[in-house]
């Protein structure tokens, strides 16, 4: 539990850094590269390494690799949809989520599956 | 147009805002955390670029626009749209950076220590995506 509560101190600390850095920066498609700092890595993997060991910890840095990809269709969606579309930015936001997941999960399939 | 800090537009977010990415942002570490204990680390690893709180994100950005417009008498909804889609044309080449930062934790982290193997991804992660900022503003 104590765990937990430290993963979610650490990443709400970490994360709200990184999204003042990109409030305070313009031209806002620079502030924008911050909408993809590695925060949550960041927050996660040294009590990853602490706990599982740096091993562990390579094989989700590996995995992420894959994530990243997934965002970064799922970002260029977003911005082509909101540039042309009719739709809120929340609308378009959180129905494009799905696209990440299966982006993510289709990575998955080719490169990671049946990896440790 | 060159980088600049405006410090300024931290006033123009309230105490609920900054609590929203700070929950969004502990939640994705939490779940991350869950994640990698009942279905492994090659799962788990996804899951750290996942984009949680991007729509919180983009979603502020476009409120505060059309607050401006507004304020001004103008219907800012074509502005919100267009300052969250311009934040998510750059969040894009920041993606680079982020495979980038996963590629170089997971080459150096077996044969360095920790410390320096995320300071060095992060660095990195910070190179690529600014060089892919200066790129697509040359093209």
């Amino acid at each position: 539990m104590t765990d937990l509560i430290l993963r979610f101190l650490l990443g709400g600390v970490i994360v709200s850094a990184f999204s003042v850095i990109a409030e305070v920066l313009r031209p806002k498609r620079f502030a924008g590269l911050f909408g993809a700092a590695p925060s949550v890595a960041l927050a996660t993997l040294p009590m990853t390494i602490h706990s599982n060991g740096a091993a562990y910890a390579a094989i989700e840095a590996r995995s992420m690799i894959a994530g990243a990809i997934a965002f970064l269709i799922y970002a260029w969606c977003v911005s082509r949809i909101l540039i042309r579309g009719k739709h809120t930015t929340l609308l378009t936001t959180t129905a494009l989520l799905p696209l990440w997941i299966a982006a993510a999960a289709g990575l998955y399939w080719i490169f990671l599956r049946g990896l440790a | 147009m060159s980088i600049s800090v405006r410090f300024q537009s931290l006033r123009d977010n309230t105490i609920g805002e900054y609590a929203t990415r700070f929950v969004f942002g502990g939640a994705m570490c939490v779940i991350a955390g869950l994640t990698a204990t009942h279905y492994g680390p090659v799962i788990a690893g996804l899951l750290m670029a996942f984009p949680a709180i991007f729509p919180a994100s983009a979603t502020l950005l476009a409120d505060h626009e059309k607050r401006k417009m507004k304020k001004i008498g103008r219907d800012g909804n074509l502005r919100g749209r267009a300052a969250a889609a311009i934040d998510a044309e750059g969040t894009t080449l920041g993606c680079i950076g982020l495979a980038a930062f996963a590629i170089i934790v997971c080459k150096m982290l077996p044969h360095h220590s920790a410390t320096l193997t995320l300071l060095f991804a992060t660095a990195a992660w910070l190179i690529v995506s600014t060089a892919g900022w200066f790129l697509r503003r040359r093209l």
